[in-house]
C-alpha cells in the first residue's frame, strides 16, 4: 500500500515540471488519518487509472478502425446486445465493490471516537484565525497548533462565527466547524516537523488569510513548550519602551478584545500573552518579527481584508513600543 | 439583441423588434435563448479570466479579496443559471417539437414568459456589478460573494451586510420561476405534442433526456425556493432559520440546497447526453446501440440523482452510517453512467464514422467526461473526499463534467443542428480549430488543477502564498494559459458564427442524412414546421436498411396551418418578477406594489386574450 | 376564453392544460414538502416562548379545516353544473366556493392577528418563523384562489362561462382541492400532531 503510495507520489512530482517540495499536499501524510486516507486513495486511483485506459483506448481503437473509407460497407444496424449490456453493467458494479468495501472500513475507522489518553485540544474558528486550548494544560494559542508526536490526539472543533473547516493535509483529512454542531478529529502524528494547513470552507473575505501551522514535536521539546506556555512571561521593566508598550496595549485599547496575561482578558481576539513564542501572526500569513507587528498594527485591514481589527492610527513611535512590548511576550 | 435578427428572421414573415419581443414561435425563443445564454456564458468566462489572471501567481493582487470572492461566486452562479441551463434550452426549444414532430411547444405564451423571466432574472443579478453607487458602498461592484452555494450562516445579514447577497437570492428565484414555468411546458410538450404513431419508445433520445431533466427541474427548484425563501426571511424580516444564536441550524440550509443542487447536476449533463446520443448515431450511421438501456439509464439518474445530495456534505460530520450510505450511493450512479458511455462507443463500433466537427465535440465529450466521472468517483469516497473536497481537485473534477461534459455537448449539439436552424452550414474547418483550441486550452487550465489540490491548495482563496510550494504557481501558471487557449477558441467559435451568416453554405433540410423528424422539413424551417403532420412508424423514421426514407404524411389540411399571433404579455407578466425583487433589495413598499401590479395585470390580459394555438 | 389547446391533438389523451397542472400540483407538492419539513425539524428547537401548545386554537382551527373541507365540496358542486350546462347552479356553487375561502382567510387573520397580540411573531423564535411562513404561504395559495373562483364567476356573470369551459373550472377545481389537501396535512402536522 505504502509502495503504491509512492508510485503515485512520484507520478505526480514527474508530471508537475518543477517537482520539489510541497509543504500542504495531501500526497506525504505524517498521522495515522492521512496514511489510511492515502492507502484508499492509492487503490481508487489505480483502478480509475484501468478504467481510463481501457475507455480511451476502445474509443480511440473504435475511431481509427471505423473512420469512414469512400465505398466502405453500408454499416449493420445493430440495435444492441443483452450480454453485452449486462456485462457491462456488471463489470462497474464489481468495481465499486472493491471500491465500496475498503471505503467503508476506512469511515469507521478514521471516525472511531479518540482512544483514552488521547490529548485534548479545542479548536474553535474566527473569522480569520484559529483559537486553540488545551484544557487540560491550561494554555490558550492561536494559528500554530503544538502537538507531542506518537500521542493520538482529540481535537474538539467549534465555531464562533460562520462555518470553517479544519484541514492540515499532511495529518489527514478536513472536518469542517459549524455552529451548533460540535465536530471531532482524532489522529496520531508520526513525525516531528511543522506541517501547513489552512480553512477549507468558504468564510468570507479573508478566507484565503486564514492558515495554520501544525507543529509536531518530540517529548523533551513539546514538554519545554507547554511549561513555557503555562508560566506568565517575565513582567516589563521600569522605563523601558516595552513598558511604554504595555502602557500604549491598555491606551488604545487593545485590551478590550486580547487576553494578556494578567492585565487583559479579551476574548474577541487571539490570546496574546505569549504572541512572542509564535512564529506567525494575522491567520499565520505573516512572519512574526519586528517588521510584520509593525506592518499590521499600522493598517490591520490593508494587511487582512475584512479584518475585525480596525486601523487604529497608530503614530509610529507608539507602534515602535507596541511592536517592543509584544516582542518580549515570550 | 441585433444580431438575433440575422439568421431566423429571414423565414419568418413578422419583421422587425415588436415581432421579437411578442413572438411565440418557439425556434425564435429558441434563438433568443441561445444568443442571450451565450452572452452571459462569455461573461462568466471573462470573470474565469479574471480568476486566472489573479492565481496566475501567488500573491496575485491583481482584484482585491472582495472582488475575487464576488468573481468566482458570479463565475458559478452565472455559469450554472445563466449559461448551461438556458444553453440546453435554447435546443430543447428549437429542437424539441422538430423532433417529434409538432407545431409548436404546447404554451407558446408561457414559453416567452419563461424566456423573458430568465433574461430579466439575468440582467437583475448581474446589475450587482454597477449597483454599488446606489447602495452607497463606496465601490462599483457589489455582486454577490458568498459562493454560487451559499451557505449560511456567512449569507446572513450580520455576515453579509450589504445588498451582494441580496441580489443573488432575490435574483434566483426570479430565473427558478423561468425554469419551472418552461419545465412544466416542455413536460406536456412531450408527453403530450407527439406526431401520431410516435410511442414514446420511438422518441429521440435527446427527447427523452429533456423530459427526465424537466421532471428533476420541476422537482428540484421548488427546494431551493424554500431555501432562498427562507434565508430572505431571515435577512428581511428579522427570523431566524439559520440562526444559531435563536437555535436555527445553518445545516438545514446544506440539506435543502444540495437536494436541489445535486439534481441540478443532473440537469445540467442530461441534456448534453441527449444531444451526443443524436450526433453519433448519424455520424457512424448506425442506430444508437442499447436504445432501451440508454433511456432507462438516463431515467435512472434521474431518480438517483435524489438520493447522493449529502455526498457534498462528507466534511460536516453526519456520522460513519450517513457516510456510508451517500457514499454507496452516489457510487451506484457510476453504473448507469458507465452503462451510457459503453453503449455510446458500441454505436460507433462498426460504423462509417464521418468525422465532422459536430462528431469531434461528441466524441470530446465521452473523452472529457470519463475523466470526470473518475475523479468523481474518487471523492465518492468520504475519507478520500475528505482530502479533496473544497481543493482544487474537484474544481479540476466540476469543470471536466460541466465544460468537458455539457459544454462539448452544446457545442455537438450547435455544430449538429446549427444547419437546421439557420439555413447555413458551420464553417468544418473552422470548427476543427475550434475544437482541438478547445480541447488542449481545457485540459492545460483543468488537468494541472487535479494535482494542485492533491498538492494543497483550497479553492475560492483569492491569493496563495509562495510557500505551498514552486510547483504549485507553476501549475498555476499553466492553468491560466490554458483558460486563455479556451478563450481564444471560443473566438474563432464566434467569427464562425459571423461568417457563416453570409458565407455558410446552404444546407439543405439534410445536410447530414440524419434520422429523425428536425430532417424532413426545410431549413431553417417554416413558422409552422411541417406543413403536414408526419406518421411515425419506427424509432429511426429516415432510416431504412438501405436508404432515407420518406416520412409517411398525416391528412392534410384544408388550409396551410395556423401560426398563432404573437403576445405582448408574457413580457409585461416577467417585468412585474424583477420589479418585485426590487422592492425589498431597496427596501421600497411601493415597488412591490407596481411589481404585483403589472404580474396581475399581465396574466389577466394573457388569460383573457384571443389566442388560438 | 379561446383554450384550443384542449381541442389539439393530444398523445396521451389528457388536455395539455390539466397535465401541465398535475406537473404543476407535483411541484407545489415539493414546495410544501420542505416548508414542512422545515417545521418538522424546528420542532420543539425553539429556545424562548411562546410555545405550539401554549397559542395553538384547536377548536378555531377545526372549524376553518371544516369550512374549508365544505368548500371542496362545493367545488365539486361547480364543477358537476357546469359540465352539465347549469350556469345557474354554477355561479351559486362557485360564490359559495369562493366565499368559504374568504371565510377560512378571515379566520387565518384573525388567528395571526390574536397570535401577535400574544407575543408570537416571525422573529419571536423558530416556531413563529416556521409557523407562519407555512401557513402564511398556504394562506397565499388560498388567496389566490379566491381570486381565481372570483374570476370564474364574474365571468360566469357576464354569461362568458359556459359548459365550453368546463375544463377551465375543473382545473381551477384541482387547485382548490390540491390547496385544500395541503391544509389538512398542515393542520394535522402542526395543530393535532404536537
Amino acid at each position: 500500500m505504502r509502495r503504491t503510495s509512492y508510485l503515485l507520489t512520484v507520478l505526480l512530482l514527474a508530471a508537475t515540471a518543477c517537482g520539489g517540495h510541497f509543504p500542504q499536499t495531501t500526497l506525504q501524510p505524517k498521522a495515522d488519518f492521512g496514511f489510511a486516507i492515502q492507502g484508499l486513495f492509492g487503490d481508487i486511483f489505480w483502478w480509475a487509472v484501468v478504467v481510463f485506459t481501457v475507455v480511451e483506448t476502445l474509443l480511440v481503437v473504435t475511431l481509427i478502425r471505423f473512420r469512414a473509407r469512400p465505398g466502405g460497407p453500408t454499416p449493420k444496424p445493430l440495435h444492441g446486445h443483452t450480454v453485452l449490456e449486462i456485462a457491462w453493467t456488471l463489470a462497474p458494479a464489481l468495481i465499486l465493490v472493491f471500491i465500496a468495501v475498503p471505503t467503508v472500513r476506512t469511515i469507521f475507522s478514521t471516525e472511531a471516537p479518540a482512544p483514552a489518553g488521547a490529548l485534548k485540544v479545542s479548536v474553535i474558528g474566527h473569522q480569520w484565525w484559529w483559537e486553540y486550548r488545551y484544557p487540560d494544560l491550561g494554555i490558550t494559542t492561536a494559528n500554530e497548533l503544538h502537538l507531542p508526536v506518537g500521542q493520538p490526539v482529540d481535537l474538539t472543533l467549534t465555531t464562533a462565527d460562520v462555518i470553517h473547516s479544519f484541514w492540515d493535509p499532511a495529518m489527514g483529512g478536513k472536518r469542517d466547524l459549524i455552529p451548533t454542531h460540535e465536530n471531532h478529529l482524532v489522529f496520531r502524528p508520526e513525525s516531528t516537523g511543522t506541517f501547513l494547513g489552512q480553512c477549507a470552507e468558504f468564510c468570507g473575505a479573508s478566507h484565503a488569510n486564514m492558515r495554520l501551522r501544525v507543529m509536531v514535536q518530540g517529548d523533551s521539546a513539546w514538554k519545554a513548550w507547554v511549561a513555557d506556555q503555562q508560566a506568565l512571561p517575565a513582567p516589563v521593566k521600569k522605563g523601558s519602551l516595552e513598558e511604554q508598550g504595555a502602557q500604549a496595549f491598555q491606551r488604545y485599547g487593545c485590551t478590550g478584545c486580547h487576553t494578556m496575561g494578567d492585565m487583559a482578558h479579551g476574548i474577541v481576539g487571539p490570546n496574546l500573552t505569549h504572541v512572542a513564542s509564535r512564529t506567525t501572526i494575522v491567520g499565520g500569513t505573516i512572519v512574526n518579527d519586528s517588521a510584520g507587528l509593525a506592518r499590521w498594527i499600522g493598517d490591520p485591514p490593508g494587511t487582512k481584508p475584512g479584518s475585525l481589527m480596525p486601523n487604529m492610527h497608530v503614530p509610529p513611535a507608539d507602534i515602535a513600543a507596541l511592536v517592543a512590548f509584544l516582542r518580549s511576550m515570550k | 439583441m441585433s444580431a438575433v435578427h440575422a439568421p431566423a428572421a429571414a423565414a419568418a414573415p413578422a419583421t422587425g423588434w415588436k415581432s421579437w419581443i411578442t413572438t411565440t414561435d418557439h425556434k425564435r425563443i429558441g434563438m433568443l435563448y441561445f444568443f442571450t445564454a451565450f452572452g452571459f456564458f462569455l461573461i462568466g468566462g471573462i470573470e474565469a479570466l479574471m480568476i486566472r489572471l489573479q492565481l496566475a501567481q501567488p500573491d496575485g493582487r491583481l482584484v482585491s479579496a472582495d472582488t475575487y470572492n464576488q468573481l468566482f461566486t458570479m463565475h458559478g452562479t452565472t455559469m450554472v443559471f445563466l449559461a448551461l441551463m438556458p444553453l440546453s434550452a435554447a435546443f430543447f426549444n428549437y429542437i424539441i417539437p422538430l423532433q417529434i414532430g409538432a407545431r409548436d411547444v404546447a404554451f407558446p405564451r408561457l414559453n416567452a414568459f419563461s424566456y423573458w423571466v430568465f433574461l430579466l432574472g439575468g440582467l437583475f443579478i448581474n446589475a450587482s456589478w454597477f449597483a454599488g453607487p446606489l447602495f452607497h458602498a463606496g465601490h462599483l461592484n457589489v455582486a454577490p460573494n458568498g459562493g454560487w452555494f451559499g451557505y449560511a450562516n456567512l449569507t446572513e445579514r450580520q455576515y453579509s451586510p450589504g445588498p451582494n447577497i441580496d441580489f443573488w437570492l432575490l435574483g434566483l428565484q426570479v430565473l427558478g420561476i423561468a425554469s419551472l414555468a418552461a419545465g412544466f411546458n416542455f413536460i406536456v410538450t412531450i408527453l403530450n405534442m407527439r406526431a401520431p404513431g410516435m410511442r414514446m419508445m420511438r422518441l429521440p433520445v435527446f427527447s427523452w433526456m429533456t423530459l427526465v431533466t424537466q421532471f428533476l427541474v420541476i422537482t428540484a427548484f421548488p427546494v431551493i425556493t424554500v431555501a432562498l425563501v427562507l434565508l430572505m426571511f431571515d435577512r428581511f424580516f428579522g427570523t431566524h432559520f439559520y440562526l444559531p444564536a435563536a437555535g436555527g441550524d445553518p445545516l438545514l440550509w446544506q440539506h435543502l440546497f444540495w437536494l436541489f443542487g445535486h439534481p441540478e447536476v443532473y440537469i445540467l449533463i442530461l441534456p448534453a447526453m441527449g444531444i451526443i446520443s443524436e450526433v453519433l448515431p448519424t455520424f457512424a450511421r448506425k442506430p444508437l446501440f442499447g436504445y432501451t438501456v440508454v433511456v432507462y439509464s438516463g431515467v435512472l439518474i434521474g431518480f438517483m440523482g435524489w438520493g447522493v445530495w449529502s455526498h457534498h456534505m462528507f466534511s460536516v460530520g453526519l456520522g460513519p452510517i450517513a457516510d456510508s450510505v451517500f457514499s454507496g450511493t452516489t457510487m451506484l450512479i457510476a453504473v448507469p453512467t458507465g452503462v451510457k458511455i459503453f453503449n455510446w462507443i458500441a454505436t460507433l463500433w462498426g460504423g462509417q464514422i464521418r468525422g465532422t466537427t459536430a462528431l469531434h465535440f461528441a466524441v470530446g465529450f465521452i473523452a472529457m467526461f470519463v475523466i470526470g466521472g473518475l475523479s468523481g468517483v474518487m471523492h465518492a469516497s468520504p475519507p478520500a473526499d475528505l482530502q479533496q473536497t473544497d481543493t482544487y481537485f474537484v474544481v479540476a473534477h466540476i469543470h471536466y463534467v460541466l465544460f468537458g461534459g455539457t459544454i462539448l455537448g452544446l457545442f455537438a449539439g450547435t455544430y449538429y443542428w446549427w444547419p437546421k436552424m439557420t439555413g447555413r452550414l458551420l464553417s468544418e474547418t473552422l470548427g476543427k480549430w475550434h475544437f482541438w483550441l478547445i480541447i488542449i486550452g481545457m485540459n492545460l487550465a483543468f488537468f494541472p488543477m487535479h494535482f494542485i489540490g492533491l498538492l494543497g491548495m483550497p479553492r475560492r482563496i483569492y491569493t496563495y502564498s509562495r510557500d505551498l510550494g514552486p510547483g504549485i504557481a507553476t501549475l498555476n501558471l499553466v492553468s491560466t494559459v490554458g483558460a486563455f487557449l479556451i478563450a481564444v477558441a471560443l473566438l474563432v467559435f464566434i467569427w464562425n458564427l459571423w461568417r457563416t451568416r453570409t458565407h455558410g453554405q446552404p444546407a439543405g433540410d439534410d445536410p447530414w442524412g440524419g434520422a429523425t423528424l428536425e430532417w424532413t422539413i426545410p431549413s431553417p424551417p417554416p413558422p409552422y414546421n411541417f406543413e403536414f403532420i408526419p406518421t411515425v412508424v419506427s424509432r429511426l423514421p429516415r432510416w431504412s436498411t438501405t436508404q432515407m426514407r420518406a416520412i409517411p404524411e398525416g391528412s392534410p389540411e384544408e388550409s396551410l396551418p395556423h401560426v398563432p399571433s404573437g403576445s405582448i404579455w408574457p413580457l409585461v407578466t416577467a417585468l412585474g418578477l424583477p420589479v418585485l425583487a426590487c422592492a425589498p433589495l431597496t427596501h421600497t413598499l411601493w415597488l412591490a406594489f407596481v411589481g404585483a401590479g403589472l404580474l396581475f395585470f399581465g396574466i389577466y390580459r394573457w388569460a383573457f386574450e384571443p389566442f388560438e394555438v | 376564453m379561446t383554450h384550443a389547446a384542449a381541442e389539439h391533438h393530444t398523445s396521451m389523451g389528457v388536455p395539455s392544460r390539466k397535465m401541465a397542472f398535475w406537473a404543476f400540483i407535483g411541484s407545489e407538492c415539493l414546495l410544501f414538502g420542505s416548508l414542512i419539513s422545515t417545521y418538522l425539524v424546528y420542532k420543539g428547537r425553539s429556545v424562548v416562548g411562546p410555545y405550539p401548545h401554549e397559542i395553538l386554537n384547536i377548536p378555531l382551527t377545526s372549524f376553518s379545516t371544516f369550512d374549508l373541507l365544505m368548500s371542496s365540496l362545493m367545488m365539486v358542486l361547480a364543477l358537476a353544473a357546469v359540465q352539465r350546462g347549469d350556469m345557474k347552479w354554477g355561479k351559486i356553487w362557485l360564490l359559495s366556493t369562493a366565499l368559504l375561502g374568504i371565510v377560512f382567510l378571515g379566520m387565518q387573520t384573525y388567528e395571526f392577528t390574536s397570535f401577535v397580540r400574544e407575543g408570537l411573531t416571525l422573529q419571536t423564535n423558530l416556531f413563529g418563523a416556521t409557523f407562519f411562513v407555512l401557513t402564511g404561504t398556504h394562506g397565499a395559495h388560498v388567496t389566490v384562489g379566491v381570486i381565481w373562483l372570483l374570476t370564474l364567476f364574474f365571468r360566469a356573470l357576464q354569461g362568458k362561462l359556459g359548459p365550453e369551459h368546463a375544463l377551465t373550472v375543473e382545473i381551477s377545481g384541482l387547485y382548490w382541492h390540491f390547496v385544500d389537501v395541503v391544509w389538512i396535512v398542515i393542520f394535522t402536522v402542526v395543530y393535532l400532531i404536537q
